[in-house]
């Protein structure tokens, strides 16, 4: 009764999807990580207006549904003269997502550096800029990593989400297929897969960057 | 003028009056321990000589350069007051060689060549050279502190600033921090000690200040110090840890 044969013909189309559920996991996974540090830095050493906005700004997205983040972004903003395409609306939107979980993440990281390490590095004479990127960051990162490498699966995963936007990622392709196959059962398994391998493929490319960044530590998970 | 000038220097925690009129001057090439009960205001005061704790009234140079909290201030002070704390604070995430040659490479703008010589050089001198690529979580306690010795070294401080350096460590590790301590003593390193180590106070040390209360209660050459104790505050602490 099952037949995955019907989807061979499809296979470009499912490669083609998933890599544009790549693309934008890579962007937002970078861009989301480089938000959230600077927002967990700002909330962390800055005036109480930094911490106020940066607050809401993570209030605001923990706590609403992300497809509505997502078609605020694509349906709403336009009402206001920004147009974006599909694909932007959807990078934006998991970037934006990514940044304020994140940043709560990072922020947990930098409470945890010890004080007497920041003092260690001021009086050797490092200027605050360096004792941060040089002495709190990586192992503020150390500490937090598997929570960020966990968060950064969940917006891979949760980027399906922006098929109904009509961006072709993985998601797409697959409801693409089932409606021209009606294979449902086939099509939504093959991506299941495919989400699942990618995500253990992902893990395992935090695990490795970890051991390059933690090197004084194995990092295990 | 001293190496170090302490005058009439106040400090407040809140409500909390914990310096009450410190005057200390400190010359190039002495050994001063500060000794007193906790919560006499002795590792405050040490904090105070570098920047790290503001203080309300009186003033400190050192160097010639007023000390103040001041971000700037604090940064240009790192160049003639070096300080090691009792927990080491290494860098976990780099090496040895990197927790050393990070501070002259930023702060001084040392080639990577030049900063991996002065951190082999430093090395030597506290016995860890062959420690130089491991990385701190290798070494025992009191390794990792001589390590911390190397690193404040590494700057070519004026003066020394060591809090408590020996506390946090087992007690047959801290022999080897204090002989550490002995030969910077005996090269002319001038030397301010926060310490309970009453035998290398009064054996190394060149001059003793007993704080207590939040005042130099007492103080004098380190062995007319612990022989002939005239407060009767500074004779019951000396019975007590002696």
């Amino acid at each position: 009764m099952l037949n995955f044969s019907d989807l061979l013909p499809y296979s470009d189309l499912l490669l083609q999807g998933l890599w544009v559920t790549v693309v934008l996991t890579f962007y937002a996974t970078l861009g989301g990580v480089a938000i959230g540090t600077a927002c967990a830095a700002g909330r962390h050493y800055g005036g109480k207006v930094l911490r106020g906005a940066i607050g809401s700004y993570v209030e605001l997205i923990r706590n609403t549904p992300f497809i509505v983040q997502l078609f605020f972004i694509f349906f709403g903003l336009p009402a206001i003269g920004i147009k974006l395409s599909a694909w932007e609306a959807g990078l934006l939107a998991m970037l934006i997502n990514l940044g304020a979980y994140s940043t709560e993440i990072i922020r947990a990281g930098l409470a945890a550096t010890p004080k007497a390490q920041v003092e260690a590095a001021r009086v050797l004479g490092l200027s605050p800029h360096q004792v941060f990127f040089r002495v709190v960051l990586i192992p503020a990162f150390e500490k937090i990593y598997p929570a960020l490498t966990s968060q950064c699966i969940i917006v891979m995963l949760g980027s399906a989400v922006v098929s109904q936007i009509s961006v072709m990622d993985l998601t797409y392709a697959a409801n693409l297929i089932q409606s021209r196959s009606f294979r449902s059962f086939e099509a939504y398994l093959v991506v299941a897969v495919m989400y699942l391998l990618f995500a253990i493929f992902m893990r395992q490319t935090f695990e490795w960057v970890g051991r390059r960044l933690f090197r004084h530590r194995r990092v295990s998970t | 003028m001293a190496l170090v000038n302490i005058d009439q220097v106040h400090k407040y925690y809140g409500d909390l009056h914990v310096l009450k009129g410190i005057d200390l001057k400190i010359d190039a090439g002495e050994v001063v321990s500060i000794i007193g009960r906790s919560g006499s205001g002795k590792s405050t005061l040490l904090r105070c000589m570098n920047g790290l704790e503001a203080y309300q009234h009186g003033g400190i140079v050192v160097d010639n350069k007023e000390v103040s909290s001041d971000e700037k201030q604090v940064r240009l002070l790192a160049r003639s007051v070096g300080m090691v704390f009792q927990s080491f604070n290494l860098f976990p995430h780099l090496t040895v060689g990197e927790n050393i040659m990070l501070a002259p490479k930023l702060v001084l703008k040392l080639s990577s060549k030049e900063a991996r010589a002065l951190a082999e050089d430093k090395l030597d001198k506290v016995g860890l050279a062959e420690k130089i690529d491991e990385y701190p979580d290798c070494l025992s306690g009191g390794q990792q502190q001589r390590v911390a010795i190397a690193r404040a070294l590494a700057m070519s401080p004026k003066v020394l600033l060591c809090d408590e350096i020996t506390s946090a460590l087992d007690p047959e590790l801290v022999g080897e921090v204090l002989r550490v301590l002995e030969q910077l003593a005996s090269e002319g390193m001038t030397l301010v000690l926060v310490t309970h180590e009453m035998n290398f106070a009064r054996d190394v040390g060149d001059r003793v200040v007993f704080m207590h209360m939040g005042k130099v209660w007492e103080s004098g050459p380190a062995k007319e110090v612990f022989e002939n104790p005239t407060t009767p505050e500074l004779k019951s602490f000396i019975n007590a840890v002696l």
